[in-house]
C-alpha cells in the first residue's frame, strides 16, 4: 500500500511537471516576445554581474561614504511588493469577501517572485557572494538575536517557503481535480498574515535600529514602510490582474479591482500623512539632523542630484491619491490605470533612492559624496527584475489555466467545475 | 610523473583544506589554540604563495588587566597628516585605491567642533593653516560597538582589551557594520587592494594588519600587531607635535589615566552611548 502511494505520487507529479513544461513552451508571438526581452536584459545582467564579480563592487557608485545604493534600494522596495500580498489576503480570509478571494493565488505567486528578487538584490550587493553560506548554520554562523539583518534572513526565507507551499499545493491539488488540505493551506495562510506585516517590520527595522543615521533613526519608518508597500504592491497585481483578464478566459470581478483600489487610496494617504508628519518633525525642530531630509528635497550647497527625484515622488504620490479616493477616476481603466503607475513609480522612488541614499549622505562625519548608479548596478538591477518577470510570466501561464480548469490530469479529471472551485475556496 | 604527484598532492591539500574548514570552528573568533595555530601557518603560507615574501602573522591575544585607550590633544595637532600615511604603511593598507584608516578633519575655529563644515580635502601649502584647527577621526574602539552588534555572521567583536577587530575571512561583505558605525571608520575593499612588494609591512598580526582580500571590511586596530607587544600605535609614534597619548587605562599611574583624570576631555557623539575608548582633549 505504502510503495503504491509513493508510486502514485511520483506518477501524478511528473504528470503536473511535464503538463506544465507543455504550458510553457505554448504560447503566441507576444509570449515568445516577451520572454525573448526578458532573456536579453538577464544575459546583459549575468554578463555585468560576472564583470562586477571579477573587478569587485568598484564598478559600481558605492563607496566608502555611501556604502549601499541601488541594490540595497530595490531590494527595500520589494520586500514591501512581496509584503502586500497581505492587503489581498486579510480582506479575501478574514472577512471573507469573496471577489477578492480568487485572486489571492496571483498575490502569493507575486510575493514568490518578489523575494526571490529581493533574495537576489542581497545577494549582488554582498563583497563576498562566493562566503554566502556563512550566514547559514550548521555551516556558518547567523549572529541571531543580534542582528536585524539575521531576522530579516530567517523572515524572508520563511515568508518565500509559506507562500510556495500554499501556492504550489492549491495549484496541484486542482490539477489533480482535488480540494487542497485545509489542516495545511488555513494555518499556513494564517500565518503568513503577521508574516508578511513582520518582513516589511523587520527590514524597516535594519535601517531603524541604526542611531548613527538620524535620517533612518526615526520610529515612523516601520509604519511608513506598510504603508507605502500597501500601495506599491496592489498597484504591480491590479495591472496583471486587468492583463490577465483581457488575455485569458479569466473572470475578475470589476468589484474586486475597484475595491483594491480604494484600499490603495487609504494606505496611499496613511503614507502622505506619515511622510508629512516627519517632514514637520524635522523642519519645525530645525536639528542638525534636517541636512539628510534637507539633501533628498532641496540639496545641500551644490549638490542636488537626487531632488528632482524627490520632488517627482512627491507628486506621483499625490496623483495617485487623487485618482483613486474618487470613485469616477478609480471605475475608469484609464485613470485606474494611471494612478497604478503613479503609486508604482512614487513608491518606488521614495523607498528606494529616496530611503537609502538620504540615509548615508552626508555620510556620517559630514562629507557629502553625490552617489548615482552606474551602468553596471543598472544593467544588474534590470537582469534581476528581469528574472521576476520571468518566474511570475512561467507561474502565471501555469497557475491560470489550472484555475480555469482548462489544465487537469486526464486520468483523475474531475468535472472542470470542481477544479475552479477548489482554486475560489482557497480560503478555507 | 611529476604532474601525477603535484595534482595527488594538490587533491590531498584540497581535501585537507576542506576537511579543516568543514569540521572545526570556522570563525577566528572561536577558534582554539592549536587550531589557530594551524590557520595562521596557513595564511602564512598562502601570503608566501600570493606575495613572494614571507609573511609574520602573530597570533598574540589580549594582555590580562589591560585595557587601551587613545587620547588626542586638539589644542597641539596641526593637521600635517603624517599619521595618516605612517598608518597606510604600517598597516597595510592599499595604495591603489587608496584606503585610509585615519581621516583628518580641518574645521574653522569660528564654528567650533561641526562635522557639517568640515574638510577631509585640505591641501593649502603649509599647515596649521590660520583660523582652523584639527580633528583625525579613526575607529573609536567603542565600548558599545554599534558596528559589531549588526553583523550577521559574527565577523567582528570587541576583544577583551577593547579593540575591535574583524575576521576577513568570516566577512561577507554586506556593509551593515559601515552603515552602523557613527565615526566613518570602517572601509571596504571595493576591489583588489594593492601595495607594492616592497612597502608590505610583514609583521602583521592575525585580527589586525595581514593583507586583506577584495570584499571585506577593515578597520584601525590601535596596531593590534605592537600594542599587545608594548609598543606604541604607529600614529603615536610619527606625531611631530606629541598630540597623540595611548595606554592602559586601567593603569592608575598611565598617562592615559591621568590625561582622563585632570584634562578637559571630550567624546565625539557621546550622546549616541557608544561609549568610545578614544578621548579627545585640550591639554593648554
Amino acid at each position: 500500500m505504502q510503495h503504491e502511494t509513493a508510486v502514485d505520487s511520483i506518477r501524478l507529479f511528473s504528470g503536473f511537471a511535464r503538463g506544465s513544461l507543455r504550458l510553457i513552451l505554448r504560447g503566441n508571438r507576444a509570449y515568445w516576445t516577451w520572454l525573448a526581452f526578458l532573456g536579453a536584459l538577464i544575459l546583459s545582467g549575468v554578463l555585468a554581474y560576472s564583470n562586477q564579480v571579477r573587478f569587485g563592487l568598484g564598478l559600481t557608485a558605492m563607496r566608502d561614504q555611501v556604502s549601499w545604493g541601488f541594490y540595497i534600494g530595490n531590494f527595500t522596495f520589494l520586500v514591501g511588493v512581496a509584503a502586500a500580498a497581505v492587503v489581498l489576503v486579510i480582506p479575501a480570509y478574514i472577512y471573507d469577501w469573496k471577489p477578492i478571494r480568487e485572486i489571492v493565488i496571483y498575490g502569493e505567486l507575486l510575493a514568490i517572485s518578489a523575494i526571490t528578487m529581493c533574495l537576489m538584490f542581497v545577494m549582488v550587493d554582498i563583497g563576498r557572494p562566493d562566503r554566502f553560506w556563512h550566514l547559514i548554520p550548521p555551516f556558518g554562523f547567523l549572529n541571531f538575536p543580534s542582528s536585524v539583518l539575521a531576522w530579516d534572513v530567517i523572515v524572508l526565507n520563511l515568508y518565500f517557503v509559506v507562500n510556495f507551499v500554499v501556492a504550489t499545493h492549491i495549484l496541484y491539488r486542482a490539477f489533480h481535480g482535488k480540494a487542497y488540505i485545509k489542516k495545511l493551506v488555513v494555518p499556513l495562510v494564517l500565518l503568513s498574515v503577521p508574516m508578511a506585516v513582520g518582513i516589511h517590520t523587520v527590514t524597516a527595522f535594519l535601517y531603524n535600529g541604526l542611531a548613527a543615521r538620524p535620517y533612518w533613526n526615526s520610529s515612523i519608518l516601520a509604519p511608513q514602510f506598510l504603508a507605502s508597500a500597501f500601495c506599491s504592491g496592489p498597484a504591480i497585481l491590479l495591472v496583471v490582474l486587468q492583463l490577465l483578464r483581457r488575455f485569458t478566459r479569466f473572470e475578475i470581478r470589476d468589484a474586486a479591482i475597484w475595491k483594491i483600489a480604494e484600499l490603495m487610496a487609504y494606505a496611499m494617504f496613511l503614507n502622505l500623512f506619515l511622510h508629512g508628519s516627519e517632514a514637520f518633525k524635522e523642519f519645525y525642530s530645525n536639528t542638525q539632523h534636517l541636512l539628510f531630509t534637507r539633501y533628498w528635497y532641496f540639496g545641500v550647497g551644490a549638490h542636488h542630484t537626487l531632488v528632482p527625484y524627490a520632488w517627482s515622488a512627491v507628486a506621483l504620490n499625490l496623483i495617485a491619491f487623487g485618482l483613486f479616493i474618487s470613485p469616477r477616476t478609480r471605475r475608469n481603466p484609464i485613470t485606474l490605470n494611471i494612478g497604478c503607475l503613479a503609486t508604482y513609480a512614487g513608491v518606488y522612488i521614495e523607498k528606494g533612492m529616496g530611503l537609502i541614499i538620504p540615509g548615508l549622505t552626508p555620510d556620517t562625519l559630514g562629507e557629502i559624496y553625490e552617489y548615482y548608479p552606474t551602468v553596471t548596478e543598472l544593467r544588474v538591477a534590470a537582469g534581476i527584475f528581469a528574472v521576476g518577470f520571468l518566474l511570475f510570466t512561467l507561474m502565471l501561464k501555469v497557475a491560470v489555466p489550472i484555475s480555469l480548469g482548462e489544465f487537469m490530469d486526464k486520468k483523475d479529471a474531475a468535472p472542470e467545475q470542481d477544479a475552479v472551485m477548489a482554486v475560489a475556496q482557497a480560503a478555507h | 610523473m611529476v604532474s601525477r604527484r603535484l595534482f595527488t598532492q594538490t587533491a590531498a591539500g584540497a581535501a585537507a583544506g576542506m576537511i579543516l574548514t568543514a569540521c572545526g570552528p570556522k570563525r577566528l573568533y572561536e577558534a582554539p589554540k592549536d587550531q589557530l595555530k594551524a590557520r595562521i601557518a596557513e595564511m602564512e603560507r598562502k601570503y608566501k604563495e600570493q606575495l613572494g615574501k614571507e609573511i609574520e602573522v602573530s597570533d598574540a591575544g589580549p594582555i590580562p588587566g589591560v585595557h587601551f585607550a587613545y587620547a588626542l590633544d586638539l589644542s597641539r595637532c596641526i593637521g600635517c597628516r603624517r599619521c595618516v600615511y605612517a598608518c597606510v604603511d604600517e598597516n597595510n593598507q592599499s595604495r591603489d585605491p587608496q584606503i585610509q584608516w585615519i581621516r583628518v578633519f580641518e574645521m574653522e575655529k569660528e564654528k567650533g567642533v561641526d562635522f557639517s563644515h568640515a574638510d577631509p580635502y585640505y591641501n593649502p601649502a603649509a599647515v596649521p593653516e590660520e583660523g582652523h584647527f584639527y580633528i583625525p577621526v579613526a575607529c573609536q574602539q567603542c565600548e558599545n560597538p554599534p558596528c559589531t552588534k549588526v553583523c550577521p555572521t559574527g565577523a567582528t567583536w570587541a576583544e577583551k582589551d577593547g579593540i575591535v577587530v574583524v575576521d576577513y575571512d568570516w566577512c561577507i561583505g554586506c556593509r551593515y557594520c559601515m552603515a552602523a558605525c557613527p565615526y566613518g571608520a570602517r572601509h571596504f575593499n571595493w576591489t583588489q587592494p594593492s601595495i607594492p612588494e616592497n612597502e608590505i609591512n610583514p609583521d602583521t598580526h592575525y585580527l589586525g594588519n595581514r593583507p586583506r582580500p577584495k570584499g571585506v571590511v577593515e578597520k584601525c586596530t590601535f596596531c593590534i600587531q605592537r600594542t599587545r607587544q608594548g609598543r606604541y600605535p604607529a600614529c603615536v609614534e610619527v606625531c611631530p607635535v606629541g598630540a597623540r597619548k595611548f595606554g592602559n587605562i586601567l593603569d592608575a599611574d598611565s598617562e592615559i589615566r591621568y590625561i582622563i583624570e585632570h584634562k578637559r576631555v571630550l567624546v565625539l557623539k557621546e550622546e549616541l552611548n557608544t561609549v568610545p575608548r578614544f578621548f579627545y582633549f585640550y591639554a593648554t
